[in-house]
Parts: C-alpha cells; sequence; structure tokens
C-alpha cells in the first residue's frame, strides 16, 4: 500500500440500536486491506469503544479512519458536553453514564481505559460545552 | 472445544451458523457487561450472555469471538441473528441459567478467557 486510504463516518447519536455500526464497517474494510487480525482488533475495540460513547454522551459525532503504510489513525470528534477531568474520566470503573445506558450493557467506566489499553496513543481534546476529539493511533508494524 | 459439543452440552438451540458447528473454541466469558468483555477477552471464545441487544453481537464481533450463548431463554430478535450470521458468529439459545450453563462448559474443561495484556 502506498497511498493512505480513508474512511468517514457519521456516527448517529439518536439511535442506540446502531451504536457500533461505524466500527464493524471498518473492521470489515481493514479486513479487506488485508491488515493482521491483532491491528484489526486493537483498531475495532478501540474505535467501538469510543463510538459508543459518542453515542451515550454526546448525541453522536463523526469518525475518520486513516490507514498509511505505518498506522492505523482514528479520529473521533463530537460536538457534546466535553469531559470537565479528563484524569477521572481515565480512571477505571469511573463513569457518568446513567442506568438505562447499564442496562444496555455499556457505563462500566470502561471505555476510555480500554481505548487507552488498545492503542498506541490517545489524544484527548475536550472543551466543556463544545465537544471532545480523541485521536488515536495504532500501529501497523505492531505483531 | 466444538461449539457442537456446546450446544450438545447446554441443551441449547441453534438459531444461526449452523456451519461453524465443527469449529473450535478454547476460552469462554460469561457477562452482561459488554465493556468487560472488551477489556478481558482473547479471541476464538465463546461468549455466554443474558444482555440482548445488536450490540451483544457487534461486542462479539470486535473481539473475534465465534460463538454466542443466549442464556435463562433470553430471544435475540431476528435483526441480532442476522447480523451475527453476517460477522460469522454461530448464536445459540439455552434455558439455562448463567451459573449453570457456564458451570457445564468449565467442568467439560473450557477454560475462563485470558485476560488482554
Amino acid at each position: 500500500m502506498s497511498e493512505n486510504v480513508t474512511f468517514h463516518f457519521d456516527v448517529d447519536g439518536e439511535n442506540f440500536s446502531s451504536a457500533g455500526e461505524a466500527s464493524v464497517m471498518v473492521k470489515k474494510k481493514l479486513r479487506q486491506l488485508g491488515l493482521s487480525p491483532e491491528v484489526i482488533r486493537r483498531v475495532s475495540v478501540a474505535m467501538y469503544e469510543g463510538e459508543i460513547n459518542m453515542v451515550i454522551h454526546a448525541n453522536g459525532g463523526s469518525a475518520d479512519v486513516t490507514v498509511t503504510d505505518d498506522d492505523v489513525i482514528i479520529v473521533l470528534a463530537d460536538r457534546g458536553p466535553g469531559i470537565p477531568d479528563v484524569g477521572l474520566a481515565m480512571q477505571e470503573g469511573f463513569s457518568t453514564a446513567r442506568d438505562n445506558i447499564r442496562a444496555l450493557g455499556f457505563g462500566a467506566g470502561m471505555g476510555l481505559p480500554n481505548m487507552k489499553k488498545y492503542t498506541d496513543s490517545m489524544e484527548i481534546d475536550t472543551k466543556v460545552g463544545v465537544g471532545t476529539t480523541i485521536t488515536m493511533k495504532v500501529s501497523c508494524k505492531d505483531a | 472445544m466444538k461449539i457442537e459439543e456446546i450446544r450438545e452440552l447446554l441443551g441449547a438451540q441453534l438459531l444461526c451458523g449452523e456451519e461453524y458447528l465443527d469449529h473450535d473454541v478454547f476460552s469462554a466469558c460469561c457477562s452482561d457487561m459488554m465493556s468487560d468483555v472488551l477489556a478481558y477477552v482473547k479471541d476464538q471464545g465463546v461468549l455466554l450472555t443474558g444482555l440482548v441487544n445488536p450490540q451483544v453481537i457487534r461486542t462479539a464481533g470486535m473481539m473475534d469471538m465465534v460463538c454466542i450463548v443466549f442464556v435463562r431463554g433470553k430471544e435475540p430478535t431476528p435483526e441480532m441473528v442476522e447480523l451475527a450470521d453476517d460477522c460469522g458468529i454461530a448464536v445459540m439459545k439455552s434455558s439455562l441459567r448463567a451459573y449453570e450453563a457456564c458451570g457445564h462448559l468449565y467442568t467439560a474443561g473450557l477454560v475462563p478467557a485470558p485476560e488482554e495484556e
């Protein structure tokens, strides 16, 4: 692969039952590109958690995935409420999700920690009242 | 353990994925919290859950799991079964409760899913 491949998705925040669709699509496309199963899983799990977060907390947003020779870069951007305390949000088990979200199997306070765990780098750019952009990178060289 | 053996041990009804019955699974995980599944599970496992929504299927797909068992007689919707079929995942339902279903599989030698490093 010499040219970068990019995918763009709008994540619908209105309908929880569709949450995760973009990540399923990305997983399929990465398979078609022939990336290693381990890289594909790390990218898709990290993106999936982020996508669910955008639906739960931010009424949706956009997801852009770029595949280069070296990395897969995932940018998740929303115009949600922002994260007031990123350090707190990164703690395993900390969650502001409501009970109705927990009943759906999420809101365990593992989303952001999982995203960090599965990626080689993660940057959170957030401003309360404006929105959040999360940029994650997974190296393709990783075996 | 073959998926067919899981079906027999749990007296489960297969809803899709007949072509995968002779596939091997190496580990299992039982949870209604999908974030825990995403945190702790390695591939080629079976997921046992009492949670019924499309995210169960997508979560299993993200983790390269090959089989989902809905316990306590929970019934996935046709859309969920179709999604699983599309993702290459065998789906079955068992009237056993989660604890009992896990006990049968554990006793038969299926080990817990290892934690991701």
